[in-house]
């Protein structure tokens, strides 16, 4: 076995010993290791990624002494990869850009616990998208749930505290409903092992045995983790959670761990249930009517939003919207298009949520529309760094937006009888979305002068600017190169058949 | 980049495209008149008298009726799809279940032999699926963190203040630890003579038996979650009988932290190595003794009392932190 196989067990344990170890380090300490372990892993799954673009083939990685269905196991393909080296630079970029809000919203003595926060749930995510059985992926969604609720409540106030109790309920519920699906497919198929369990559920299927509890089952599971990934109607946790929250939190809150959700929906999709089995179910006529709906109703609900961060938290619905419809497309391209929107709306959701702050905090912290004008003149990094997240979220050529609508638009074409709504409402959404974004651009240059508020320059704060700047570069990037991350995710995809 | 080019000029602040150049109507703050104050004043006081008066606000009825209904109808529609799907899904006890498949045959035949554990279950988490239970009690370890979080109270200790930044300063009405210490004293009735006798004798008895259970994890029924129950217990009985100046002689958040920190590095580093030799087809090296043998079965033993100490400790501080906030 080559050496570089070891890879993702390595960023797993790593992340999970360094949450451990940050236990009993000092606050600088902690971040200093957070940091490094972040830059490790992201490097490992990019050197891992390299590797399997190289033999172009998954392996399957023993944790312990026993083969697959006896012991746990873990799966490492191009895709997997790929989404481990995409978290860790979100979520480096998403620290750094909020680490001095971070000082002046969080008791000091509290911010080794915030690191061990952090490593763990990057832990979570790794596991997520590595994990090649479906109780593993239980347990560290619990890791990731409980971690989420932290970063929400450590800001302490009023607000957060609510935020994390309905967050808490919410998605304790999914985890239940998940954990449900869970049990009584273990009862129809009598494995955990994903490849196991997609072999017997292929057997049941053709063979018309337990139909009824195979479609509650696959409704169960995908309840549940539309719940925590924040689906229409099921959302009324996320404008909290993401507007109250310290701002690395919401970055990572709305960029990641939702996100972490979805891939492994994507993965229980192709390595559980089976694709066809999967698009041949009722359930995606349900995840697409939710989606599109989402689409429209987190676009009007954030056009009513008087408050920054609260906008850009309903704009997260509507993009979960997306993406889900995507899934609700039942093709191999609305899969694409959907996981490229993963890609896209994480990396600009964070741009958004950290260039707000400094917007919010050049206003005297006041996050309403009218004390916002022209900030993007006193704030010149920040109000760009808007402009740009805004532009790729409304769809405009060049930024990353646009080739996930893009994308979406094309998955669609063709479709029989969701050609028409899908294109029509992804019409509407993106005007919708133009008005909200828009709006708060205008708004950002209007050219007054206001003597009352502190002018930041990019001197002020150098790490700020960097964070925003290669955010910038990796949304253009999305934008203009996507060819190859297409392909990427095709190879990808071909992989988990 | 040239110093004097527009980019750097705007760059640097000097100048702006927009900003002073284009003219604009100056935004005029919106001033109210005294009467209409006053107006405003009486209609929010109106409001809310409107809004809380419960007996007569319709809307608010309406909404919390429909709120019941609805609760009501989702609760009975998932409990009838589950109950219908239970009656769909293979029957209990049949031996034909898919449930009895291979998995289970192998754990039961040759779970002794390969793992050295008398009790399966025991053989079956913390050997075969050891990366769950790993998983598992790291969930407990960021639970406390959690908890340790939100209920924490901690001395005034700020950052190293940086030039400009800000620096977060406590609520006002948060309790500093003397007063909550105080608080508790007042709270929670002290030198019981019933309760300290009976506990007294009982403790010993408890820890004793927790310990128990948690070395023989691998021989008979228990481990470590179910011993480290059993040891938290002893000890929140020992404080609420003697309070919490005994208990601060040999349980503080140092040993806290040390313990739990000792307890979950062990357990990575055991297994990690456990996980590295075996996915690379190493011998492990690790003697799994005579079956049966109180030292047998490998890592069992020492990783049982690992995880019995961190949920005995994470038992005993979340009892600490609900009550006091500190240790």
């Amino acid at each position: 076995m080559n050496f570089i196989q070891n890879f993702p067990f390595f960023s797993i344990i790593l992340c999970m010993f360094s949450g451990i170890v940050s236990s009993v380090l000092p606050a600088r300490a902690a971040k200093w290791l957070n940091t490094c372990l972040i830059s490790v892993v992201g490097a490992m799954s990019a050197a891992l990624l390299v590797y399997l673009m190289g033999t172009g083939e998954s392996y399957v990685y023993w944790m312990g002494h026993f083969p697959a269905p006896w012991g746990n196991e873990i799966r490492a393909g191009v895709l997997e990869a790929g989404m481990a080296l995409f978290f860790c630079i979100i979520m480096l970029l998403s620290i750094m850009g909020g680490r001095k809000k971070l000082v002046g919203e969080v008791e000091y003595s509290k911010h080794n616990l915030y690191y061990i926060l952090v490593n763990l749930l990057l832990s979570s995510l790794l596991a997520l998208v590595y994990t090649n059985d479906l109780f593993t992926a239980y347990v560290f969604v619990e890791i990731n749930t409980i971690a989420a609720c932290g970063l929400i409540m450590i800001r302490q106030n009023g607000r957060t505290i609510e935020a994390a109790v309905r967050y808490m309920i919410m998605s304790l519920l999914g985890s239940g409903l998940f954990l449900i699906s869970l049990c009584m497919l273990y009862d129809l198929t009598g494995h955990l092992l994903m490849s196991n369990i997609k072999e017997s559920v292929a057997l049941l299927a053709a063979q018309h045995e337990y139909t009824v509890p195979l479609m509650v089952t696959i409704g169960l599971m995908c309840a549940g983790l539309a719940i925590k990934s924040a689906l229409f109607p099921f959302h009324s946790w996320l404008p909290d959670a993401y507007g109250y929250s310290t701002v690395s939190s919401a970055a990572m809150l709305s960029s990641l761990v939702s996100k972490g959700y979805i891939f492994l929906l994507i993965k229980i999709i192709y390595r559980v249930i089976g694709f066809d089995i999967f698009t041949e179910s009722k359930v995606i006529n349900v995840l697409f009517l939710f989606g599109l709906f989402g689409m429209i109703v987190g676009s009007l609900s954030a056009i009513r939003e008087n408050d920054i961060r609260r906008m850009i938290a309903f704009s997260s619905v509507a993009q979960i919207g997306y993406i889900y419809m995507g899934f609700g497309l039942g093709t191999e391209a609305g899969m694409t298009a959907s996981i490229f929107h993963i890609l896209s709306h994480a990396a600009t959701k964070s741009l958004l949520f950290i260039a707000a702050i400094g917007l919010t905090d050049v206003s005297n912290g006041s996050r309403k529309f009218q004390d916002l004008t022209g900030a993007g003149y006193r704030n010149k990094i920040a109000g760009v760094a808007f402009t740009v997240g805004s532009l790729s979220m409304v769809g405009v050529p060049m930024f990353s937006g646009f080739v996930s609508k893009l994308l979406f638009a094309e998955a669609s074409i063709g479709h029989v009888y969701k050609m028409l709504p899908a294109v029509i409402v992804l019409a509407i959404s993106t005007i919708l979305n133009a008005i909200y974004f828009m709006k708060t651009v205008i708004r950002i240059y209007v050219p007054e002068r206001r003597e009352d508020c502190e002018i930041i320059t990019v001197k002020d704060e150098k790490e700020y600017a960097v964070t925003l700047a290669c955010f910038i570069v990796l949304n253009i990037a999305l934008g203009m190169f996507s060819q190859p991350i297409e392909s990427w995710i095709h190879a990808g995809l071909a992989m988990f058949g | 980049m040239k110093k004097n080019s527009a980019f750097a000029r705007w760059f640097y602040g000097e100048s702006d495209t927009l900003l002073d150049k284009v003219e604009m109507k100056p935004q005029k703050e919106y001033k109210e008149k005294e009467g209409e104050i006053r107006e405003l004043m009486q209609e929010k006081e109106l409001l809310r008298e409107h809004i809380y008066d419960m007996k007569d606000n319709r809307k608010l009825k309406l909404f919390h009726r429909m709120y019941h209904i609805a609760a009501l109808i989702f609760c009975l529609t998932l409990i009838s799809i589950m109950l219908v799907t239970v009656s769909w899904l293979p029957e209990n006890g049949n031996p034909d279940n898919p449930v009895n498949n291979e998995v289970s045959a192998r754990y039961i035949e040759s779970g002794l032999q390969e793992t050295g554990a008398v009790n399966i279950v025991t053989g079956m988490i913390l050997d075969y699926r050891a990366f769950d239970t790993f998983g598992e009690s790291n969930v407990l370890f960021i639970a406390t963190v959690t908890v340790l979080i939100l209920l924490r109270l901690d001395k005034k200790k700020t950052a190293p203040a940086k030039k400009g930044t800000a620096v977060y300063e406590k609520p006002a009405d948060e309790l500093t630890i003397a007063e909550a210490e105080a608080d508790d004293r007042v709270n929670e009735p002290k030198n019981d003579a019933i309760l300290q006798k009976v506990a007294g004798f009982l403790v010993p008895i408890i820890i004793i038996f927790g310990i128990y259970v948690v070395l023989n994890g691998h021989l008979s029924p228990g481990g470590g979650f179910s011993g480290g129950a059993i040891i938290g217990a002893g000890l929140i009985l020992y404080l609420n009988a003697f309070g919490f100046q005994k208990t601060e002689r040999f349980f503080t958040e140092k040993t806290y932290k040390w313990t739990c920190f000792v307890a979950l590095t062990f357990y990575c580093l055991a297994k990690s190595y456990s996980f590295f030799t075996g996915a690379n087809h190493l011998e492990s090296g690790i003697p799994l003794g005579t079956p049966g043998a109180i030292l047998s079965s490998g890592l069992i033993l020492p990783l049982n009392i690992c995880v019995g100490l961190v949920v005995a400790c994470t038992m005993y501080a979340f009892y600490v932190l609900f009550r006091k906030g500190g240790f």
